[in-house]
């Protein structure tokens, strides 16, 4: 241990902690900027910087080990000047029209202005009015150079979390940016618009892209009816942007606030969640079959899971060789959209053409998925626009609704009953345990051999997880399937994924399905989600989903009298050719750079 | 002139494909090429399983290393302090008047490009300037004149 003093407070820590940790245990708050959990030390912002006895220069406490007899001081006259002026030189490039700007209120500049930068102002503001540019070029993510403050929280994500770096350092000294290549518009670089930068950006210069008026115009508009639809993961997160604790469920006062906003009818993509299980599965099995007994060699194993549009893009731009083994189910939002103007419009005799079809998600790279060419197998249109968690509590806000004091209610009908396996798609490790649910009693006629349902081994924030599950007592079509070890792996965050199926693709290691989620955390983790999210946070929302399954009267997704009901009466069986019209899509190569 | 291509699997041929590589095969495009191309930038990315970013990233942080289209002789004269006061601002008159393009242009038949430059390390024969790898110090307008004049006729 190390022994060292802050304000003269004695405290031991491990060797290599830093002084920014050793303050931590302390209590003692020392402001941050460009330091962040999740991503490696860098040091560059200044704005931790302390005092430490005999030593000329101050000290980058976020960076700075901790030593022996080390006497720190945190509140000097000479840090408080400091920490002042490298405040305001931070200000001095960053275009502050705070009231105007997406962040208002929720940004750590402001804050840390808000604290340590009073009084007057040394120095002249070095931002430009006619050399801001915004880039909007892309579906997902708007960036302002005017507000970056290059403190490379959203290049280091993209590098450490996501493997993708889209984002990198260009230029030096007062002509350094964040830019990608050769300055590209987002939209023409390889992006996958998961919105993790967003989440870790702590000003306004990247942001979603906002629908917000364009969901109010829908709602104003009498010649249409609006759905709605929401993501599992948003009503674990929703309720911190309104004043909640992370990991307090707000699911029905959910549903009310989107009734009291004006949607014709609020839904829930768990219901579409359900029926991608019944899709995804029985592709699973299919594909197992055509491999296995019929040996077929065009058919791709291991299945990779295809829910999460950042991991889709991912892999149509870096790996397009590996784009056979993608499932060729939609998402659950892309199914719940084409189903809306389908299915839905033809149950309620509605004209699909007068259908504004609204999703909540805690993504922000499903705006880009709503805007692909592929998804319009209604002949619409399928999610005309998609909003992210942060955006839904702003419209809340802006409705004067007193979220804390609403009465809870249940979703609609038709397309808003779920069940816990729909649920758990929010979590890391959700897919593939909906699927195992239903797969497994499809072949066998038992649930799956865990106290439960829950099948622990696929859950949990470790960056890859493995797990087998050996089939016994198979029902008679199945019979190849006994005593089949049936090999599964989980991956969350890019960067893991690239590790996992790196080893796929040397033979390393062998599976039959794979569940990737783009985002740390899965989708509770989403770049759409409230501002922070840390791993502590994304902690609290997993338990929120799974006490949310455990809660759910059904929690397998071939339960759902509406997933019955929608295959009766509307899509034959799961994979019918109907279903292969409306549920399935395909994939395409992108650039590589 | 080599394909973009294959000087790139050339240059990766000799220094690998670590990340410590990309300056020498950056350096190595531009020795041949004068500047980077975007295409030559992705190539690069490719062989070294980086972004393109990444690269552009690391390619503008050094004034050595040019993104932009540069001529066949690349001129950079020294603006630091003590061939600013010898003289620099005549070189460049010089220059602009012989090429008749200002500072950061490349003439029509891409022979020349005009940059200035941080300190080169000539302040004792300043004012100095380099054409590629060059250096020709000591300048008076006559002297350019000279070297610019030779330079047209290569």
């Amino acid at each position: 241990m190390i022994n060292l003093t802050i304000n003269s407070k004695p405290v031991s820590v491990p060797e290599g902690s830093t002084v920014l940790k050793a303050a931590e245990k302390l209590n003692i708050h020392i402001p941050t900027l460009c330091n962040h959990d999740d991503l490696c030390v860098v040091g560059n912002c200044r704005v931790c910087v302390v005092e430490q006895k005999g030593a000329r220069a101050l000290i980058a406490s976020c960076a700075h080990p901790a030593t022996e007899g080390m006497e720190i001081l945190t509140n000097s006259l000479k840090v408080r000047n400091a920490r002042k002026h490298i405040v305001e030189l931070l200000l001095s490039e960053h275009r502050a029209d705070c009231t105007k700007c997406y962040r208002n209120q929720n940004c750590e500049l402001q804050t840390l202005a808000n604290a340590y930068s009073y009084g007057d102002h040394l120095f002249i503001n070095l931002i430009k009015d006619h050399e801001i540019m915004i880039d909007q070029t892309s579906a997902s993510i708007v960036k302002d150079d005017s507000k970056c403050i290059r403190c490379q929280r959203c290049v280091r994500t993209c590098a450490e979390l996501q493997k993708v770096s889209a984002l990198a350092v260009s230029g030096k000294g007062c002509n350094q940016k964040i830019s990608t290549f050769h300055d590209r518009p987002l939209s023409h670089v390889v992006c996958t618009n998961c919105g993790q930068c967003i989440i870790r950006c702590p000003t306004g210069a990247l942001t979603e892209k906002t629908q917000i008026e364009q969901v109010w115009d829908a709602i104003y508009n009498q010649g249409k009816h609006v759905v709605v639809q929401t993501a599992p993961a948003v009503r674990v997160a929703l309720g911190e942007d309104l004043g909640y604790d992370p990991g307090e469920r707000v699911t029905g006062k959910l549903v009310t606030a989107l009734r009291q906003i004006g949607f014709d009818s609020v839904l829930d993509t768990d219901f579409s969640a359900d029926l991608t299980i019944m899709e995804e599965g029985t592709e699973l099995l299919t594909r197992l079959k055509k491999v296995l007994v019929d040996g077929d060699k065009e058919t791709a194993l291991p299945l990779f899971t295809s829910c999460s549009p950042g991991w889709i893009k991912f892999i149509e731009h870096k790996k397009p060789g590996l784009i056979p083994h993608l499932s060729t189910c939609k998402s659950p939002q892309q199914m719940f959209g084409v189903l809306a103007k389908t299915y839905y419009a033809g149950k309620r005799k509605l004209n699909p053409a007068d259908i504004v079809s609204v999703s909540i998600m805690p993504c922000t790279a499903k705006k880009f998925e709503a805007n692909r060419p592929e998804m319009r197998a209604s002949g619409y249109k399928d999610v005309d626009f998609v909003l992210t968690t942060r955006e839904l509590a702003i419209m809340i806000r802006q409705s004067g609704i007193d979220f804390r004091a609403l009465e809870t209610d249940n979703y609609d009908s038709i397309m808003g009953t779920s069940t816990g396996a729909g649920v758990i798609f929010g979590a890391t490790g959700g897919v593939m345990e909906a699927a195992l649910r239903t797969a497994y009693e499809i072949v066998t006629g038992k649930e799956v051999p865990f106290k439960d349902l829950n099948i622990v081994p696929v859950r949990g924030l470790e960056g890859v997880k493995e797990a087998s599950l050996k089939i016994e007592g198979c029902k008679k079509e199945w019979a190849f399937l006994e005593g089949v070890e049936l090999q599964v792996a989980i991956a969350h965050g890019l960067t893991n994924a690239d590790k996992l199926i790196s080893k796929v693709v040397s033979g390393e290691a062998s599976y039959h399905f794979i569940e990737i989620m783009a985002c740390p955390g899965g989708c509770i983790g989403g770049g759409g989600q409230p501002i922070p999210t840390n791993n502590t946070i994304r902690q609290k929302r997993v338990d929120a989903i799974y006490a949310e399954d455990m809660e759910m009267k059904l929690r397998k997704s071939h339960d759902n009298p509406e997933i019955i009901a929608v295959y009766k009466d509307f899509l034959g069986e799961p994979n019918s050719h109907k279903a292969h019209e409306l549920l399935h899509t395909q994939y395409i190569e992108r650039i590589r750079n | 002139m080599y394909q973009i291509d294959n000087l790139v699997k050339d240059l990766v041929k000799q220094h690998g494909r670590a990340r410590e590589a990309l300056m020498p095969i950056l350096q190595g495009v531009v020795a041949q090429h004068n500047y980077l191309t975007d295409e030559a930038m992705v190539e690069v990315a490719k062989e070294l399983d980086l972004s393109a970013a990444e690269v552009y990233g690391t390619a503008s942080f050094y004034t050595f290393l040019d993104t932009e289209p540069r001529g066949k002789y690349v001129i950079r004269v020294c603006k630091t302090i003590t061939c600013a006061m010898k003289g620099k601002n005549e070189i460049i008159e010089v220059l602009q008047e012989m090429l008749r393009i200002n500072v950061g242009e490349t003439t029509l038949n891409d022979k020349f490009t005009i940059l200035e430059t941080n300190c080169i390390g000539w302040c004792h024969k300043a004012p100095a300037i380099l054409i590629n790898d060059t250096p020709y110090t000591d300048l008076t307008r006559e002297k350019l004149v000279k070297i610019i004049k030779e330079y047209m006729h290569q």
